[in-house]
Formats: C-alpha cells, structure tokens, sequence
C-alpha cells in the first residue's frame, strides 16, 4: 500500500465527510447510553425509594423492573440503530471512497 | 461443623465484594456423586475434543491459529462473546444474588452490560480495522514496538492471570458441588482440558468451544426461566407477589439494596466494569476472528443481545428460585439453609422444574462453561508472549509463523501448569477479589493506550509507556491499599484508601499520565509517531490495508 492512496484518502472531501457523521453518530449514541445509565446509578445512590414505588397501588411490579429490563432492552436497540446505519450508510460512502482513491 | 458454601455472592449481601459474582468462594462441602452429571458432562467434554480434532485439520497458519483465519460470522463471534461473558460464576452467582437480595441482581447485571454499546460505538470497527491477533497490534501500530508490545503483553498477562486464578478455584469448588469430585481433580481436569483445546485447535476451536456452551446455557436457562413462568401463569405481577410473600425481606427485594453504598463507589464499579471489558484481551482477540469491521460491528450486536436477554433470564430464574426451591424441604438442611449454599438456587431451580436429568445437565453445562472461558484466557496469555513478547520484543518482527507457533504452544502448556498451580494453592483463599483486580487493570492500563493511540493524535511513546504503567501500578496499589485486600485479606485495622474499586481514581492517574508524558515529549521519534497518525487515520477508518480484507 502506497504513502499516496493515504494521503489522497485523507485530504477527500467524501472522506472527511465520512468521518464527521460517523463520529457525531457514535458519539451521541455513547453519550446517551451512558447518560441512562449515569442517571440510573444516581437513582440509584439518592433516590432509591423512585426504583421502588409500585407501578399501580394494586401491583406488586415496582417501576425499578421496567427501568432496569428498559435499560438493558435499550442498550440492544442502540447497538442496532448503530450497525443499522454503519454497516448501509457508511459503509456505502466507505466503498466509494476507496474506490475513488484506486482510481 | 463445615461451613455451608458461603455464596459468594450471597456474601454481597453481608458487605464485601460486588466482585464475587464472578468468582465461587467460601468453604464447600462435597455433595454426592452425580452420575447424570458426569455422563453429559463427558458427553460434551468428547464432542469438544472432536471440534479439536476438526480444527487442527483445518489450521495451518498463524492466522488460522491466532485468530481462526478471521472466517467466524459476525453471528457465531456474537455467540463466542457472549459466552465468554456468560461464566458459570456469573450464572450461579447473579441468580444467587436475585435470589438472596431481588432487584440488586439486575443492577449488578445491567453493570456488566452497558459496556458493549460503547465498545461497539468507540472501539469495533478500528481495533478490527488496525489488528491482526492481539491488540497490541493496534496499540502499538504507530509507536514504539519494543516498549509498547512489553507493556500490552504484561497488562494482558496479569489481567489473564487474576482471571485464570478466579475461574480454576471456581472451577475446583463447582466440581465438589455439582458432580461430588475432588478439589484437585477438577483442577488438573480444568488444566488439561483447556491445554488441549488451545494446543491443539487454536482459536478456531476455542471459539466453537464457546459457541456450543453459550448455546446449550442459553437454552438451558431459557428453560428454566419459561418453567418458571409457567407456573405463575406466565403472569410477572404474581411471580413478584409470590417471591415478596415467601422472602424474608419481602417487600425490599423489589427495590434496591445495599450494594452500592456511595456514589463514588457505584462510579468507580461502573467505569471498571464498562472500560475493562474493553480491555480484556482475550475478549479483544475476538474482533480480529472475523473478516471485516462489518462482521465486527455484528458481532457486538448479537452479543450484546444474547448478554442482555441471558441477564434477564437469570433475573427470573432468581426469583423462580425464590418460590419453588426456597419453599421445597427437600433442597434444605436441618437449618433451613439451601442445601451446598445460595449459589446452589439456580441448580436447585434445575432439578426443582426439570427433574434429575435436567439438573444433570445444568450442572454439566455450568462445568463446561469454565472450561470454554479459561481456554479463551489461555490463547489469549499464549499470544501475548509468542505474537508481542516472543515475535516482536525478542525476534524484531523477523520472526516465522512456525516459531511463533511453537512458542505459544510452550505458553500454553506453561500456562496450563501454572494455572493448575495457582489453583491448588489458592484453593482455601478468599478470591473474589481477584476477577475486579483483572477488570481494574485491563480499565486502567490496557483500555486507555488502547482508546488513545486510536483516537489521539499527539499520543507518543513515552506517554502510552509511562502513563500505562502508572495505571497498571496504581491499580494493584489502590486495590491492595482498600477495603477488599487490606482489611478481609492482610486483618489490619482500616484501609488506607476507603473505596473499595479504584478504577475511577487509577484511570484518571493514567490518562493524566499519557496526556502530560506525550505533550512534553519532544523527541525526534515524537514528531514521527504524531506524523504517522494520519495513514494510521485513514486505516482505522475505512479498512484500507486491513488484515484479512484482501481475502474478499
């Protein structure tokens, strides 16, 4: 692999582009699984009685089971959107880069 | 009069250690033998050694050997990862934890998970972009090869020694528990297995090794869990109503416990429980099995499903446990207590829902599950001294794939003595801390040169090397120093740095350390390293010239 197909790749407009929209996308994606969980740690350690208030008077389900299953169904789904997403999208603008830079 | 097994993570509700749901510890006591046990488990143990078999066939390059030719399925990686994951210890023992302490079970388990997303979203696609075989390949792809590689295979190598320590004493006590062997004979058995497997089929074996296991507990707890609801009439508010009516605690096992103390503390277990599992080695090594960042990004997703849906799983189980093994007299003694301990509840649940066939082989596949994760452990050791120590350290990179090989198979079978070793010496000894020392280290010296010498540009030699070690060093310090080793272990009065998870304050003194050690660096090498950056950019990014890529 030659020092030139690097450079071209680096300074391509498509690439840079490539780049933005993927580190954006992965970024907010971590921010917001950690920010559920940071928020569920901190309910955690100072409210712990929300974790365990009943659903309805009559239930015996307390709304820190749907929260904590929430949470952990929510950690799945963002890994989905991401792939989703990297895996048609980016890896489309990806394939186009590459072949543009051969040329 | 022998102590019951004292849970370890039944433990978790008397104080000590979060850690202990992956690590069986306290005294046993030898349960009779189980034949149903015995015979699946060698069931499983001869169809392993076939998969051996087949895959020694099959490897013929160091490829093939480090990393099974990169030609497992984003699927099938998925499965190995998650299996690597899922241990007996946190099987056993998360469901313990829900059995004796409810809702503080599924917080334990979502800490363990949350990890996988940010793996994916941060890491994935650039370690699988920039590796070959290990990840010091994409730590030291732009730095200082000597240096950085010695670094990476001690940080890979004590991580994988804690770990190894934690799961062969595991191993050793569930064999008394569940088949009635000895202690020692589960050890050697453990050792030898495990040398086999790795020896003999490489990664391509041990990854399918992993892949049975994490399919036969999968559908072994998926089992148990509909069994359970089945007899609340597939209805979650009577499971709940039931458990709170028979437990002791009754209404406090729906909300949170004692496990987490303080913020600082709840912190620092999570920070070492999301940025470890992005430094173990043996769970990096897996990215490179796979053909491209595509599979890669696949792989996470699957496992992060498969991890999250086994969590839930046990969460039900747990409670399952509490309704039909806590109200059955049959699985207590004279005191009430569960027969063999509270980490007994979910084999107890097996044998309560399944019969003894059933329990038969809950107990052979919680054995077999051991023996998949210290192979995994055991490659992973292997290739930190034959890729990085032996081939690029001693040999300068001149090294042949045939060497290379021969070493790790050396490794292996030093590993595999030492492990037995350790095993029998550690066998009385309290080491549930040992699994959260491994998750510290790997979050405080292998995570942060790994994330910055992908991420930042002005990383240099200098920085990853000192900053590293200071990780890795305040790690063992921090943990020597707390509660966990410095009061329980060494009896001294109070402990010298009162949390007992140091991540929070060891990875902030490495990457302080990296950060001030690569901006004063003004060597020549410097500048080249910040030069070469950008190619290395364009790679992580896009593929271009990474390994196994070509094949397509």
């Amino acid at each position: 692999m030659n020092d030139s197909i690097y450079l071209k790749i680096q300074n391509s407009p498509r690439f840079k582009e490539l780049v933005k929209k993927r580190e954006r996308f992965a970024w907010i994606l971590s921010a917001i699984m950690l920010g559920l969980y940071a928020a569920f740690i901190l309910l955690i350690a100072y409210a712990p009685q929300v974790l365990g208030a009943k659903l309805s008077p009559g239930s015996s389900i307390t709304w820190g089971i749907p929260i904590g299953v929430g949470l952990i169904i929510s950690a799945f789904i963002l890994t989905g959107i991401y792939v989703q997403r990297a895996n048609g999208e980016f890896d489309e603008m990806n394939a186009a880069i590459l072949k543009e830079a051969e040329q | 009069m022998i102590r019951r097994l004292l849970a370890a993570l039944g433990m978790a509700a008397l104080a000590p250690s979060v850690w202990a749901g992956e690590a069986l510890t306290g005294e046993v006591q030898k349960q009779p033998l189980n034949i149903s046990a015995i015979i699946m488990f060698v069931a499983f143990v001869g169809a392993t050694l076939c998969i051996t078999y087949w895959a020694s066939k099959r490897n013929k390059s160091a490829a093939d050997y480090y990393a099974a030719g990169g030609k497992i399925t984003g699927f099938q990686n998925g499965l190995a990862i998650a299996g690597d994951y899922m241990s007996a210890a946190s099987f056993l023992g998360i469901s313990a934890l829900v059995y004796t302490s409810g809702y503080d079970g599924l917080i334990y388990s979502i800490g363990f998970l949350v990890g996988w997303p940010i793996i994916l979203f941060l890491i994935a696609e650039r370690l699988r972009n920039l590796g070959k075989y290990t990840f010091a390949d994409v730590a030291s792809y732009r730095l200082g090869q000597t240096q950085i590689r010695s670094l990476s295979a001690c940080g890979s190598l004590v991580v994988v020694a804690f770990y190894l320590i934690a799961q062969m004493v595991g191993a050793g006590k569930l064999i008394q528990l569940l088949f009635g062997l000895d202690y020692h004979v589960a050890v050697i058995l453990v050792g030898i297995l495990m040398c086999l497997y790795v020896l003999f089929g490489g990664m391509l074996a041990t990854t399918w090794v992993q892949i049975i296991k994490a399919v036969l507990l999968l559908s072994g707890a998926t089992f148990m869990a509909v069994m359970v609801m089945k007899h609340v009439n597939f209805d979650f508010n009577s499971l709940f109503a039931e458990a709170v009516k028979i437990h002791p605690k009754a209404e406090a096992i729906m909300s949170p416990g004692g496990l987490v103390k303080d913020p600082i503390s709840a912190f620092s277990l999570g920070l070492a429980l999301m940025f470890g599992t992005a430094g173990l080695p043996h769970i990096l090594m897996r990215f490179f099995t796979v053909s491209d960042a595509k599979e890669a990004r696949k792989s996470v997703f699957y496992a992060t499903g498969f991890i999250g849906y086994f969590y839930i799983l046990t969460f039900i189980i747990g409670f399952g446990a509490i309704i039909l093994v806590s109200t059955n007299p049959d699985f207590k003694d004279a005191a009430g207590a569960l027969l063999g301990g509270n980490n007994m509840a979910a084999v107890h649940l097996a044998d309560a829902v399944g019969g003894s066939i059933f329990l038969g082989f809950i107990s052979a596949v919680a054995f077999a599950t051991i023996l998949a994760v210290v192979a995994g452990l055991t490659l992973a050791g292997a290739s930190a001294v034959s890729h990085d120590l032996y081939a690029s350290v001693i040999k300068k990179g001149k090294a042949n794939d045939k060497d290379e090989i021969r070493v790790s198979k050396i490794t292996t079978i030093a590993l595999g003595v030492l492990a037995i070793g350790l095993g029998i010496l550690f066998e009385s000894q309290n080491i549930a801390f040992m699994v959260g020392l491994a998750f510290s280290i790997a979050a405080s010296c292998n995570f942060p040169v790994l994330l910055l010498s992908m991420y930042w540009k002005n990383l240099t030699t200098r920085g990853a090397m000192i900053g590293g070690w200071m990780g890795l060093i305040s790690a063992v310090g921090l943990m020597i120093l707390g509660p966990t080793i410095w009061v329980q272990i060494l009896h001294h009065e109070k402990a010298i740095f009162p949390y007992e998870y140091p991540a929070l304050f060891s990875m902030i003194i490495a990457f302080v350390g990296i950060w001030f050690f690569s901006i004063t660096d003004k060597s020549k090498s410097a500048v080249k390293e910040r030069a070469l950056f950008f190619p290395q950019f364009v790679r992580s990014q896009t593929g271009l010239g990474a390994s196994g890529a070509v094949d397509h």
